[in-house]
């Protein structure tokens, strides 16, 4: 089997390439400076950036759930929603110490639950494609007008007045007796997403996560290879739901306050077009896009608020047009193919090579 | 002669199958049986309802009437995914390989709930080499030619090692050199034990392979025999052969 040996060689040789691939690198290089920034900036600029973190999550549950299984969702910002306010309720009506820890958990299992809930019923109903775009579009929108009539004092759930409009107020994260802030919650957050990011790594690259990427590609022809693809569907559901409601739970424990405008109509677009314009398919252009987004959106509104969504609209409709894969994972892949020299490129069979010349042996 | 010495002689059997889509009877009370071992051909006019019988044993339809056994079982209720894994595998019509994967990553998709992941390695690789597509591995499957995507797909159905293995139309727009390589694939894979059943135009691939067909017209068993019956039989040569 001296072929068998050279073939091993050869994916060992490709896995290696992968691994040094420029959307690895880059990831490790955005880690890498994240980890110095808090050292270098204002406190204002840390908390800032540790928001933009807490929003990456967001966008890092639909490049899974969009990029890898192909289920393009506008619930994403339900499931940050429900996170963020089971987080806070929870945290209002416990105080001993820890709380707050088992409050995160709390909000990411309620995000994550009320996901595959959802998920179970749309996919063994056999809802798919357009319709659960539609059908996650209307969770979001019914959850933000069930939230914004919750003003009365009869909307409380033990100490946690809901409050409608006026926003829940939500306590911070603690640790023992201390308040994460500044640059504790900064790291915090950061871990987080590198954690998120290292089992999503995992994941993709696993047994299952090629069973996804068959799926995205052709469900029918998925399932006659053995998959349960509806059920993987409602786990990957699952799955993004958690990453979202943790979004949620960090946003609002971060900024000590939520209201139904973060389940709103702009709030469920606005991720679908960071990603778009990242693109979809790689986490780390999800993730990189997201902090520069962000960061555009805060000078644009400052100055011209009104234009913000004008641009990362028009933005987001150049990427559909002219770079579907989006331009961050474009630029990473372009980068792959100058500097990694062929780590991406493969070889164009000619349609017209011939047969194998010999009839294949039984082996 | 095994066969008919095993308590159990039938793998597949349809009994009284009916499939309507809105006003067509694309299947109208069809009953087949295959036995283990064999290579079946089953032939007939376009819409015959022969790609209609291959996804309601496949699961992807669900039949309107009648039972289908496989292995002595009911399957009727069972899911497209349960009946993969009890040893049924399919290449359909429509080109079912991932274009956007490489032919590797195909292979590994179609073999990861069949082959442990220790041993996949050398099992995709043995398997490209049955097709030969061994050093295509790397290749984005879009990229091959319409032969070798026929190949590769029947390479990712016998990664399953099927008990019964349904083949649709799996030389359609191959030249004739590619055409007597998929016919020496077939018959070794009979050879060694795999139940096969092949939909096929081509009536010199079916000459060549076939020892039992069975000629499907308007949902039906028009007719069934040896290859010499059915080509003698003037029915067939008026609704089938005369299509030409
Ligand atoms: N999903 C469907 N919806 C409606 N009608 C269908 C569907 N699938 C098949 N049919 C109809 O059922 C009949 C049988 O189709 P089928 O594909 O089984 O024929 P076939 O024998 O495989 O033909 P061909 O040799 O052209 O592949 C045809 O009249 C076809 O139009
Ligand atoms: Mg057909």
């Amino acid at each position: 089997m001296a072929a068998a040996t050279d073939w091993g060689e050869m994916s060992a040789m490709n896995r290696r390439r992968r691994a040094l691939s420029s959307e690895n690198l880059a990831f490790v290089l955005f880690v890498a400076f994240m980890v110095i920034y808090p050292l270098m900036a204002d406190e204002f600029s840390v908390g800032n950036v540790a928001y933009f973190l807490a929003m990456t999550l967001l966008a890092v549950s639909l490049a899974l759930i969009w990029g890898y299984a192909g289920i393009l969702s506008f619930g994403q910002t339900a499931f940050f929603g429900i996170g963020g306010y089971l987080y806070g309720i929870f945290a209002l009506n416990y105080d001993w110490g820890g709380a707050t820890l088992v409050g995160i958990v709390v909000g990411v299992l309620a995000g994550g639950v009320v996901a595959a809930t959802l998920g179970y019923f749309m996919f063994y109903g056999g809802v798919n494609d357009v319709f659960v775009g539609l059908t996650t579009l209307a969770l979001t929108l019914v959850l933000q007008t069930f939230m914004a009539q919750t003003a009365g004092p009869e909307w409380a759930v033990g100490e946690a007045r809901l409050n409608g409009y006026n926003g829940m107020s939500v306590p911070q994260i603690m640790v023992g007796d201390t308040v994460l802030f500044g640059r504790q919650l900064f790291y915090f957050h950061l871990v987080l997403l590198v954690g998120v990011y290292l089992i999503l790594r995992w994941l993709t690259g696993s047994r299952w996560g090629y069973g996804l990427l068959a799926l995205r590609e052709n469900r029918e022809r998925t399932e006659t290879f053995g998959y349960n693809v509806r059920f993987m569907q409602v786990q990957v559901f699952f799955l993004a739901g958690c990453i979202a409601a943790l979004s949620g739970v960090l946003y609002a424990s971060w900024g000590g306050y939520i209201d139904p405008a973060s389940m709103g109509l702009t709030a469920a677009v606005t991720p679908v077009i960071y990603v778009a314009i990242g693109g979809r398919r790689s986490i780390t252009a999800a993730v990189i896009a997201t902090m520069i987004l962000l960061k555009l959106s805060q000078s644009l509104a400052s100055s011209a608020p009104e234009y913000a969504l004008v641009v990362f609209g028009a933005l987001a409709l150049l990427a559909v047009l002219f770079v579907p894969e989006g331009f961050i994972l474009s630029l990473l892949q372009a980068l792959d193919r100058w500097v990694f020299r062929g780590g991406r490129r493969r070889r164009h069979v000619a349609p017209q090579e011939p047969a194998p010349a010999q009839p294949r042996r039984v082996s | 002669m095994a066969a008919i010495a095993s308590p159990q002689p039938t793998l597949l059997a349809l009994d009284r199958i009916a499939k309507q889509f809105g006003g067509v009877r694309a299947v109208d009370g069809l009953t087949l049986t295959v036995d283990r071992g064999e290579l079946r051909c089953l032939i007939g006019p376009n819409g015959a309802g022969k790609s209609t019988i291959f996804k309601l044993i496949m699961g992807a339809e669900q039949p309107t009437a009648g039972t289908i056994r496989f292995d002595g079982r009911v399957i009727n209720r069972w899911p497209t995914w349960r009946r993969a894994r009890e040893g049924l595998s399919i290449k359909m019509q429509i080109p079912g390989v991932y274009p956007e994967l490489t032919v590797r990553d195909n292979m590994r998709v179609a073999a990861q709930n069949h082959i442990p992941m220790g041993s996949m390695e050398d099992e995709t690789y043995r398997l490209l080499a049955r097709v030969g597509l061994e050093h295509a591995g790397e290749e984005l499957t879009k990229n091959l030619s319409h032969g070798q995507q026929q190949w590769l797909e029947i390479g990712m159905a016998l990664s399953a090692s099927p008990q019964m293995l349904l083949l649709d139309e799996p030389t359609a727009g191959m030249g004739p050199g590619e055409t007597e390589e998929t016919a020496r694939l077939v018959q070794s894979l009979n050879a060694e034990g795999t139940t096969i059943v092949v939909i096929e135009h081509d009536m010199a691939f079916v000459r060549r392979v076939a020892r039992n067909v069975t000629v499907l017209h308007l949902g039906r068993v028009f007719a069934e025999g040896t290859i010499a019956e059915i080509e003698a039989n003037e029915r067939v040569t008026d609704i089938y052969l005369g299509r030409t």
